[in-house]
């Protein structure tokens, strides 16, 4: 979830009132907003490096404001004044305009065949006369930031540039060029640099290393040129210090290149959109035209609100819908409402979000509250029916239930055990931050050890069990593995206690109704098990079929899961059972 | 036991006393340390009501080692005076006798030496009187003889200050007859035996009291894991409301299933490497996002991040039916996040999770069952905050309010499953889906107080928390 953070007074200033930061609070809740923090840049510099550090650092208060992942209409100052004002019916919803410019031709974006190997689309407009003053001019610039981090994937599927107009001059070409043959000054650096030596340069930049990754390995990279040949940017990863814009900037040139067409697209209208009210002619974007490789050309920013119709016929519902930025108007018909959706609101995509915003401007907590007539009869799950009443009876038999984690290192459920990986059957993880979740585990028995080596200071004896599932490989199954119920348990003491482990074995067996004797019965025999002390394993058999094993564990086993005292234990299969 | 002579010495001669006695003077009448008798009036005490004792303090006065000293060869004065001879005793000599200091200066203020500064040889000091009284000895004398009463409070007051007296306090006992009062003790029993009880000799013996202040002794036997007795109150509850348990038996599951399914496109952040296990090994097996959707993507094996996909797998078999029929799923089990470890975190933790399915069903029944579940967990006042979720439209994010905290808390999320899921599947139009989700080990740390998720969940727990865990009853 982004987080946007604002300045407190200069929100208050653009809604028009003030609030407590209850009242505040309250208004995020019901538009779906959360207030996560209240603080200040001293605040947060004290926190993060000391008050020494914070010293001389602005105390404005500043309020941290959760947004749902899909309103990227709402990452910035603008964006959320426009979306309360109309949510408390302060103002009407804007329209948004597209414009042709009004003495020349529009400005042109060419693409070239190149970036199609690297980068393939791109699109952009212009913002005519418009006024920065330093509040709109941060805004503007963590605006984009916000969109790189969210919906542009950390830049991977778009990239935004945006440039002093007046200091360029189209037709701008989007091509792409062996790193080597591209040469120009960077943003904020003093001289000019190739494409290899910026791509050496920013190895230590702590923000722009992370973007080297996206090109790095091309043959071409991604650039865009004026007709004079000045480089405007090279996406995703820099723009050119030439054309930057400053306070001073009246327009603004926006491109966005990317992998994703549809993204780019969503990518301009929100620059555009927010930023609009700030041109001379308030919420009109002058259009800009880019030019494919085969001769197509295609006019943006899109900014067409899409419609939507409705099946519902209140106009109650038509005036909840526009306090949401959703034009809405009942048809003549009476029947229906068609609903004009904002190019700010690319999260709209079916009636289903439509009517959710409705029921925000109605307010969830004012619906009432309704009990379903669905009539069901419960059913529990047999294997955990028959888990849970084990459980139970181990507890009265006198062990402790423990709670170990599916995942574990391959040594645990191996080299620990005294077993060759190749013979667990485990599914290994291909990407684990630590060697901690390596593997699915497929023994309880290790977690056991660990919850045993974890409380040495207990008083003995120790007496532990877990009912749980393990992971093995199964060709049979759609994702190649199962999980497979077992029961573990450990006697750990002075003595190794194997009649206390056989006894509990015994047990089970009673609580399953399955009586001692060959066939049908049960019975316990001699079976070899690197994990155990020789001669003191045996495998167990019910019904006929190898249901697991019990024993004495070998003293290396002890040892390597750091414990001191002779263990015994007891693993089985339940699903046998059910 | 005390020793059981002087026990009786002690019954003795409590019995030929009237009224009762000290501790303290029988101690001194029979020579004894006091504690000695203390020792056998307590082991009386706890033969029943032989004896009666109460505890009392008295203070007397008693002389310190340097008034042991004065009673004995007379005050430092007094003592200067003799030594000195008739033709007097230079005052250097006299200053290096043990009590020459003290005595010189007293003695002068008594007017009993004279010092003569002039004298040749340096200064020298004569005796003035010949008879003297020793009132300090003389005080001192009567106090060791125990008549300190004697004395005015002035007089023990100016002697403390000299460090020659001190007043202590004694702890005695004030000995009387018990109502079962005797001169011969009978034993103690301390346990009822088989053997009594077959001859009936309990009748006439004692028993030792209880001690009810102890503690018992602890049972021996096996305990539950907190987390999992949280896990079976939210199993009774959603089998109490009829719902039925999805098999989530498969810890391993297809990104089909835990992501596209649930309408979460491929370039969805909740895909990134950095949030889902992905697993190694061979893969096995609509577009309003408008994206080039891959098969390969789909078929990517992963640790599930959610028990929603083994709810849409059951939503996906509820509509290969050949009549819909509506239904309650719930489940609780486990889900894999490949996230930052912290207090409160793990790579792995619990789901609980509740499905409806039904033609029309609404918000306000999705609020309603809300309602009712939280309640049975003792969770009465509910508000709810719109959301964003792939899946569900609506969304809601369900807050409660927390009197401990006197705020409103995140406690689940919930919502409408999207058409876009549903309809693929097959379900029917005009069924609705609602659903709602929650953590098991959130509820439960908060029910039993831990801070630290890794002392409840994994091989760090603290097994004396398991052992002392009381009962989980959600309500209360």
């Amino acid at each position: 979830m982004p987080t946007v953070s604002v300045k407190r007074d200069l929100l208050f200033h653009a809604l028009g009132r003030t609030y407590t930061d209850e009242e505040f609070d309250e208004l995020c809740f019901e538009f779906g907003l959360e207030l996560d923090e209240i603080t200040s840049e001293k605040d947060i510099i004290s926190r993060e490096q000391g008050d020494t550090k914070a010293e001389g650092a602005s105390d404005v208060i500043l309020y941290k404001i959760d947004v749902p992942a899909n309103r990227y209409d709402l990452l910035c100052l603008e964006g959320l004044v426009r979306g309360l004002q109309v949510f408390k019916q302060k103002m009407e919803a804007p329209r948004y305009r597209r414009v042709s410019p009004a003495s020349s031709e529009p400005q042109r974006l060419v693409i070239t065949e190149e970036t199609t190997a690297v980068r393939p689309h791109a699109v952009a407009a212009v913002l005519r006369n418009i006024t920065f003053t330093q509040e709109r001019y941060d805004s503007f610039i963590e605006l984009q930031e916000k969109l790189h981090q969210n919906v542009c994937r950390k830049r991977t599927l778009v990239a935004i540039g945006t440039h002093d107009l007046d200091t360029i001059s189209g037709p701008f070409t989007y091509t792409a060029k062996p790193p080597g043959d591209i040469r120009f000054k960077p943003l904020n650096q003093a001289k000019e640099y190739t494409a290899q030596e910026l791509m050496s340069l920013y190895k230590t930049d702590s923000h722009l290393r992370h973007y080297l990754h996206i090109i790095e390995d091309e043959a071409v990279y991604p650039v865009i040129y004026d007709s004079n040949g000045i480089v405007l940017s090279m996406p995703p990863i820099i723009n050119g210090d030439h054309s930057k814009i400053s306070l001073n900037t009246k327009n603004v040139f926006i491109e966005c290149t990317a992998t994703d067409l549809t993204k780019a697209k969503i990518v301009l209208d929100m620059m555009v959109t927010m930023f609009c009210e700030y041109c001379e002619e308030p919420f009109t974007v002058e259009e800009a035209e880019v030019v494919y490789p085969d001769g197509r050309t295609c006019q943006y920013p899109v900014l067409y609100p899409l419609t939507i119709t409705l099946h519902e016929s209140t106009e109650h519902i038509a005036q909840l819908l526009t306090k949401m930025c959703l034009r809405s108007e009942v048809m003549s018909d009476g029947e229906q409402i068609e609903v004009e959706i904002p190019p700010t609101r690319s999260d709209v995509i079916h009636a289903c979000d439509i009517m959710e915003d409705a029921a925000m401007a109605y307010g969830f907590n004012n619906i009432p509250r309704t009990t379903p007539r669905t009539y069901t009869i419960a059913n529990q799950l047999p294997l955990n029916k028959l888990s849970e009443l084990l459980r139970q009876d181990l507890a009265a038999a006198g062990f402790t239930e423990a709670l170990t984690f599916a995942l574990c290192s391959q040594e645990d459920i191996a080299d620990k055990l005294l077993k060759n990986i190749s013979e667990t059957r485990a599914c290994r993880i291909s990407n684990p931050k630590t060697a901690e979740f390596q593997v699915a585990r497929t023994t309880l028995l290790s977690g056991l050890l660990k919850t045993v080596a974890a409380n040495r200071k207990m008083p003995l004896p120790l007496r532990l069990f877990e009912i749980s599932d393990v992971v093995l490989k199964d060709e049979s199954k759609d994702v190649g593995a199962r999980n497979n119920r077992r029961l573990c348990a450990v006697y750990y003491n002075k003595s190794p206690g194997f009649e206390v482990i056989h006894g509990l074995m015994d047990r089970v067996m009673q609580l399953l109704e399955i009586k001692p004797g060959q066939g049908n019965g049960y019975h316990i025999q001699a079976a070899d098990d690197s994990t155990f002390f020789p001669g003191r394993c045996a495998e167990i058999f019910a019904c006929g079929k190898s249901i697991g094993r019990l024993g004495v564990l070998h003293p290396d086993v002890i040892n390597r899961f750091e414990l001191t005292m002779p263990c015994s234990a007891l693993d089985i299969d339940i699903e046998h059972f059910l | 036991m005390a020793d059981t002579g002087l026990v009786e010495t002690l019954l003795r001669r409590v019995e030929k006393v009237d009224g009762g006695l000290d501790s303290q003077d029988v101690a001194t009448s029979l020579g004894v340390d006091h504690q000695a008798i203390v020792g056998a009036v307590k082991s009386l005490l706890a033969l029943g009501d032989v004896i009666s004792a109460d505890q009392r303090s008295s203070k007397h006065w008693e002389l310190t080692g340097e008034g042991c000293e004065i009673a004995e060869q007379g005050s430092h004065e007094a003592r200067v005076v003799s030594s000195i001879p008739e033709e007097g005793m230079p005052q250097s000599q006299l200053m290096k006798l043990a009590f020459g200091k003290v005595g010189f200066s007293k003695a002068m203020s008594n007017k009993w030496i004279r010092l003569d500064k002039g004298h040749e040889g340096g200064p020298r000091i004569f005796k003035t009187v010949e008879h003297l009284e020793d009132l300090v000895r003389d005080k001192l004398l009567l106090v060791q003889k125990g008549q300190a009463s004697q004395l005015e409070e002035k007089e023990k007051n100016e002697l403390k200050k000299r460090k020659l007296l001190s007043e202590v306090t004694v702890k005695s006992y004030w000995i009387t007859k018990g109502s079962c009062f005797s001169t011969t003790i009978t034993k103690q029993e301390t346990e009822l035996t088989p053997e009594m009880i077959a001859s009936g000799s309990w009748k006439e013996k004692k028993f030792k009291p209880y001690n009810f202040e102890a503690l018992g002794v602890a049972p021996d036997c096996g305990h539950l894991h907190p987390l999992m007795k949280v896990r079976t109150q939210f199993r009774q509850i959603f089998l109490e409301m009829g719902f039925t348990e999805m098999p989530t038996n498969n810890f391993i599951e297809s990104s089909f299933w835990n992501f596209d399914s649930l309408f979460q496109p491929q370039q969805h952040p909740a895909r990134d490497q950095h949030d889902t296990f992905f697993l190694s090994g061979e893969q096995l097996g609509v577009s309003v996002y408008k994206y080039d959707w891959k098969i390969e993507e789909a078929q990517k094996n992963i640790l599930r991040t959610h028990t929603t996909a083994v709810s849409a797998r059951m939503l996906y078999k509820l509509a290969q039916q050949e009549k819909f029929t509506p239904v309650k799923y719930f489940s609780i089990d486990r889900v894999f996040r490949n996230e930052t470890l912290d207090a409160t975190h793990l790579a792995e933790f619990h789901q609980i999770e509740g499905v409806v399915a039904d033609y029309g069903l609404t918000l306000g029944d999705l609020m309603g069952i809300l309602h009712q579940f939280f309640n049975k967990l003792g969770i009465t006042k509910l508000r709810f905050k719109p959301a964003y979720n792939p899946y569900t439209e609506p969304s809601m994010e369900v807050f409660s309010y927390h009197e401990g905290l006197k705020k409103w808390v995140e406690v689940g999320n919930s919502g409408m499953f999207r058409p876009e899921m549903l309809l693929p599947m097959g379900l029917p139009e005009g069924v609705t889906v609602i659903a709602w989700g929650l953590s098991l080990e959130r509820p439960t740390m908060i029910k039993y107080g831990i801070n630290n998720i890794r002392e409840l969940v994994g091989h760090k727990v603290n097994l004396q928390m398991v052992y002392d865990s009381p009962v989980c009853r959600l309500d209360s």
